[in-house]
């Protein structure tokens, strides 16, 4: 008897610090994990469509959550299409028309490239907690991992998607799943992050699975080719001038 | 008699002249009416014909189950050789490819910056056929505001509204922005060489023409089409035609498990037409329905306060031999005749107003503004055959069965009463 109360003692005082933990903690250790100073990336996004899945691979270079510079590379129809991000502003670059275009207003739900993300998926970039208020629901299991299952409600108007939940792996505070919902509850995006990598101290989920879940289909997944973290990016790359480059 | 009922309803005013007036204003709202709503239903449902359904139109499984979305991702492969099929099974209409997409207009200025910038509804058609008369079916040269056609590659038109918005100017170049049929990002540069005005707000305003080879280019739909329209080479719907080739072309595929088979869709099938034409119908029914109704009864109250006023007249007939039904025969054709020129004035005046409306319209242009829903600005009435008898038949009616109604108390008149009558 007493050997079983000192193990149920035991594993309540190990418990205890992730039990302790706010759901405002554990995001702001989430966003410490996941953003960098800057990020260099290449990567695939494989678009699963009704009639069959093709693949577009590019490259971005990011400065915290303002500034990012993405050139297509493949397929030959996208190669040398470019975008550009400052804070909340989007340009597209097309060599067909040698023009630059901003995009705005609804143009912006648009889906990037026929997948399951939309530009405005792409814009996103305020941290969680400016946007949402933040609550622990609790804990369970996902991909054989201790979660934490967060739900965010908007504290801002004109949110893309005013309610999320967030399930945080407890171990590297990565997001394993996440559920878009709008104003009137319906869901309208699943997220699944797998593959969880370390890049130096930091973990990063290398394929995320993004379903629309208004459309058929069976999504698109987005994989993480390379990654470099906290390197230093030359600043044209964040200057007009390169979409023409 | 008749001459001499004439000549009574003539000489004696105040037996006919309301009777008539109440009829023929009666008769004349039906007429009226009828030819509007005719005009009105018949314009939308032939300007959603020309410009979106067709007489029919085949599309694949997986499109039809999205249309309003114009997928252009889940559109009919090997078009051409269904196109070709199309045409030699079913001859008596004129099959052409038609592809509605949107897009994002920007316009530049001397810097290449972005001046203007616009969401465009782009509906490329098979301009350089003459022979498919598209350019006719869309009335392209009469709705021309200046300009001309797209005659070379990458000439496109405008809507009046979005070109004056734009500030785009004949001969300027600007940038479309869309993505292809996979999916991928597109861009083109395209030359604006005609402004048009539909008279359909919702097109006014962000529409953009092209020839159907350009938009295959820029959505990478080679031999691949959204929708196949076919337009009765008679140039008039025939639903039950319309729907024999549609049931006949689809039990062919029925057996055909792939989603993106083709099927086929008559125009009462889409867009909740079906509804509009049983709608028109429908109401036609109930306002003739209506009018009989309330012409009776106005028409038996005259009948009876004619009655009344004349029960001396008919008291003295009935003295002097007449037989109970001989005067109730007579009342009878007389509301015939005062009926028949009743519903004449009606008809006549109907049709001139529907004449009038046909020719002219009602412009609602400023109540549409703000309309998505694809309706002719001008509002026309339809003079058709059945405008002749649509008002004149229960113009008739409702005056006999009045006077049916009224003329039952000839009949309750008893000989020992009439003669007190008379001796009073």
């Amino acid at each position: 008897m007493k050997k079983i109360l000192c193990s149920l003692v035991l594993s309540l005082f190990m418990m205890a610090p992730n039990w302790a933990q706010t759901a405002s903690e554990i995001i702001a250790k989430m966003d410490e994990n996941m953003n960098a100073k800057t990020q260099i990336s290449r990567s695939q996004m494989v678009i699963h469509g009704r009639r069959g899945s093709r693949t577009v691979e590019s490259r971005t270079y990011s400065e915290g959550s303002q500034k990012a510079y993405t050139e297509y590379l493949a397929p030959a129809r996208e190669r040398g299409t470019k975008m550009l991000k400052l804070g909340d502003r989007l340009w597209i670059y097309s060599p067909a028309t040698d023009r630059s275009i901003q995009l705005s207003g609804h143009m912006l739900r648009q889906s990037v490239m026929g997948s399951d993300l939309s530009y405005k998926d792409m814009m996103e970039d305020r941290k969680l907690q400016e946007m949402y208020s933040l609550r622990l629901l609790g804990e369970e299991e996902l991909q054989g991992q201790q979660v934490w299952v967060l739900e965010l409600l908007a504290k801002v108007e004109g949110l893309s998607y005013p309610k999320r939940k967030i399930w945080v792996d407890q171990r590297y505070y990565v997001p394993l799943k996440e559920e878009l919902y709008a104003k009137s509850g319906q869901l309208l995006k699943e997220l699944t992050f797998s593959e969880v990598k370390a890049f130096g101290d930091r973990y990063y989920p290398t394929v995320t699975h993004y379903k629309d879940a208004l459309k058929k289909g069976k999504g698109t997944d987005f994989i993480l080719l390379e990654l470099a973290l906290d390197e230093a990016i030359p600043d044209h790359y964040f200057n007009k001038s390169v979409l023409k480059r | 008699m008749i001459y001499f009922l004439l000549k009574g309803i003539w000489r004696d005013r105040s037996r006919s002249f309301f009777p008539i007036l109440v009829t023929g204003m009666g008769v004349l709202l039906t007429v009226f009416l009828s030819g509007f709503m005719q005009g009105v239903f018949n314009d939308i449902i032939e300007q959603n014909a020309r410009l979106e359904t067709g007489h029919l139109k085949v599309m694949s499984r997986a499109y039809a189950e999205l249309a309003s979305q114009k997928p252009n991702d889940l559109a009919l492969y090997e078009a051409d050789s269904l196109l070709a099929h199309l045409r030699q099974e079913y001859p008596e209409l004129i099959w052409t490819p038609r592809i509605r997409f949107g897009g994002l207009v920007d316009l530049a200025n001397a810097q290449g910056e972005t001046k203007a910038q616009g969401p465009a509804n782009v509906t490329a058609l098979d301009l350089s056929t003459p022979s498919l008369g598209e350019a006719q079916r869309l009335n392209l040269q009469k709705s021309l505001y200046k300009g001309r056609l797209p005659e070379q590659p990458q000439e496109v038109l405008m809507g009046e509204e979005f070109a004056r918005r734009l500030g785009i100017e004949l001969g300027q170049s600007f940038s479309l922005m869309g993505s292809t049929m996979e999916g991928s990002m597109s861009f083109r540069n395209y030359q604006l060489v005609g402004v048009i005005r539909f008279g359909v707000q919702a097109m006014d305003r962000s529409s953009l023409i092209m020839n159907l080879a350009d938009a295959e280019d820029f959505l990478d739909m080679q031999d691949a089409a959204a929708e196949i329209l076919g337009y009765f080479k008679s140039n008039s719907y025939s639903a039950e035609r319309a729907k024999s080739i549609a049931a006949a072309f689809n039990e062919k595929q029925a057996k055909n498990p792939d989603e993106f088979a083709p099927i086929m869709f008559s125009l009462r099938a889409q867009n909740n037409l079906g509804q509009y034409v049983d709608y028109a119908n429908n109401m036609s029914t109930l306002i003739i329905g209506i009018f009989v109704l309330a012409m009776s009864i106005v028409l038996w109250n005259m009948g009876l306060l004619g009655g009344l006023r004349r029960y001396k007249e008919f008291g003295i007939r009935l003295a002097l031999g007449e037989a109970k039904g001989q005067i109730y025969t007579a009342l009878c054709i007389e509301s015939l005749l005062i009926g028949g020129l009743g519903s004449f004035w009606g008809t006549l005046v109907g049709l001139g107003l529907c004449y009038y409306l046909q020719l002219y319209g009602i412009d609602l242009d400023g109540a549409l503004e703000q309309s998505n829903v694809m309706m002719p600005s001008v509002f026309r009435a339809k003079l058709t055959v059945e405008l002749l008898y649509i008002g004149f038949i229960p113009g008739l009616l409702a005056s006999l069965l009045g006077s049916m109604l009224a003329g039952l108390g000839i009949y309750q008149r008893s000989t020992a009463n009439l003669f007190k009558e008379l001796e009073a």
